[in-house]
């Protein structure tokens, strides 16, 4: 209950800045925040609690976002369907790596997850409708009402997305799901002896992280006014998703949460006042730092210091 | 002899070159106390593994209660009423000891989680962790590992137990413990099929044993039988 109140007050702040006289670059960088709150929330549970390390969130990103350009292109969908739909895409996209995938542990998971975004890169580079390589410059339609722009409309939907994230992933780490995935992290062997369908809630997870990925993608086409395959499957993506759950914590739900609030707000921060270089090699250093010094990310910190006291 | 509960009919096993199970045929009865010996690489974990779905067998049958059970995932052989415990513990580290015997209670008998809480404290109780019970797995001592994974086996409510090896490493009076409760599990009608090195332990509890070399059965019968037995004294001294 206290979750959904603080929740829908989250949202509250969220629209209501949207629609407060605040500068519009504050929007322009929040939204990138909150985007990567989606994906760490969405790599999470697949890779925190299941233990799966998947590297291909660029991927499942950036089909997302394609599959937005091509209703928009086609059909002229609003936002909404755009997102839906990439979505599901996203959604079938890891049902099926998962098929293909799944059987492997540990690095080989990892590396096939890799292959997925190369795959999908090419494929994209090499399809002129959604404009090859060279990109594709997109029209923004009019701004609905009350938003006073449409970058401002765009941080409210991405609230609005990363509430939905986190609630699913609140659901799925709390019910049997998410007990049956620790097994999974734990001991696969022991998990399936003790009667957990390892393969179905493996699928499961990547099916729901990948379309979480693939609905943080999706406004991206319109954020930018513009889509292009080397930067939407940008290996950044990966990493990134992969290390704000790490720096969090990513045994709870709140850990990708403190995890895209504290490096996503310093990498914008980065940007700005030194360069976007600078950026990667935050995340890597921060990285480096939490696996050797709090494997358990701020949580794991958090629960230390509250064991203190 | 009744309808075998379990019957295993010509079951191999390969890896690569090497044949870790050749042709082996059992059968167990309802009810019955089984014990399964041979040296150390005779095969008996990799039979065991065949039985609960670890591993799949290349050929050969595996009937449980009349059905075949070959083809099936580990997880739905457990639901059909077969569970064991690891010969090197493999709790769910992560997870307080009371937890790790929620997930066959929610997986396998579908207990609501108040309700799978009551039983594994029950369970907990009988195997002697319920003091145990809010510590995580990684805090546990050998010996309170092997009772965990007796435990955690017991909570899928087993038609069959395997015990691979839960008493290795545990003083006499631990074992006379552990065997208490196991003999507790057989007067409730479940079948045991027990692995064991501590012979002692094996030939107390066994109605009957199979003996296994290099993948093959060599001697099968009871537990006197079974010592007096040539080939088995062969297999275990190399004389």
């Amino acid at each position: 209950m206290t979750y959904w109140i603080g929740a829908a007050a989250a949202l509250a702040a969220a629209v209501w800045m949207a629609l407060s006289g605040i500068n519009e670059y504050f929007f322009y960088a929040a939204f990138v925040v909150l985007q990567f709150m989606v994906l760490a929330t969405a790599w999470n549970i697949l890779g925190g609690y299941a233990g799966y390390v998947n590297f291909g969130t660029a991927a499942f990103f950036a089909i997302g976002a394609y599959t937005a350009v091509v209703l928009f292109k086609w059909l002229g969908a609003p936002l909404a369907v755009q997102i839906a739909v990439g979505a599901l895409v996203s959604g079938l996209l890891g049902f099926g790596v998962g098929l293909l995938t799944l059987r492997l542990r540990g690095i080989f998971f990892a590396i096939a997850t890799v292959a997925i975004i190369f795959i999908m890169e090419t494929m994209m580079v090499n399809w002129r409708y959604v404009g090859g390589a060279t990109g594709l410059q997109l029209l923004r339609p009019d701004v609905m009402a009350p938003f006073a722009s449409y970058t401002r409309m765009l941080f409210a939907v991405m609230a609005l997305l990363a509430i939905v994230a986190v609630s699913v992933a609140r659901y799925v780490q709390t019910s049997w799901i998410g007990r049956g995935l620790r097994a999974i992290r734990d001991s696969e062997e022991a998990a399936e002896c003790s009667g957990v369908p390892t393969l179905k809630l493996k699928l499961f997870a990547c099916t729901v992280s990948g379309a979480l990925m693939g609905a943080a993608g999706a406004p991206m086409p319109m954020y930018l006014s513009f889509i292009e395959p080397a930067s939407s499957f940008n290996l950044n993506y990966s990493v990134s998703a992969l290390a704000m759950p790490m720096i969090g914590g990513t045994v709870h739900w709140i850990g990708p949460v403190i995890g895209a609030l504290l490096l996503g707000s310093i990498q914008q921060i980065v940007t700005v006042t030194i360069s976007n270089e600078i950026n990667v090699l935050v995340i890597g250093v921060l990285l480096v730092l939490f696996v050797v010094f709090a494997p358990d990310g701020v949580i794991g910190l958090f629960k230390k210091f509250v064991r203190r006291r | 002899m009744s309808a075998p509960l379990l019957k295993v009919q010509g079951v191999s096993k390969h890896f690569g070159g090497f044949t870790a199970l050749s042709e082996v045929s059992l059968a167990i009865a309802p009810g019955e106390r089984f014990g399964l010996i041979g040296p150390n690489g005779s095969g008996k974990t990799t039979l065991i593994n065949c039985i609960s779905g670890s591993l799949r067998n290349d050929s050969g049958s595996i009937e449980f209660e009349g059905k075949e059970i070959s083809g099936l995932a580990a997880y739905q052989r457990t639901r059909k009423g077969i569970a064991r415990s690891f010969q090197i513990p493999r709790p769910f580290h992560s997870m307080s000891v009371l937890e790790n015997l929620l997930v066959p209670y929610q997986y396998v008998v579908h207990l609501r989680e108040s309700d799978a809480e009551q039983q594994a404290m029950e369970v907990l109780r009988r195997i002697g962790l319920a003091d145990k019970a809010r510590a995580t797995a990684n805090q546990l001592s050998q010996v309170e590992l092997r009772k965990l994974e007796l435990a955690r086996a017991m909570a899928a409510r087993p038609r069959l137990l395997i015990s691979d090896e839960a008493m290795a490493g545990l003083s006499g009076s631990e074992v006379d413990e552990v065997l208490k409760i196991l003999f507790g599990l057989n007067a409730e009608g479940i079948t045991i099929i027990m692995i064991e090195h501590i012979m002692q332990a094996v030939m107390r509890f066994s109605q009957r044993v199979i003996c296994l070399d290099a993948g093959k059965i060599i001697c099968e019968g009871t537990p006197d039988a079974i010592v007096s037995n040539a080939d088995v004294q062969r297999a275990y001294l190399g004389a």
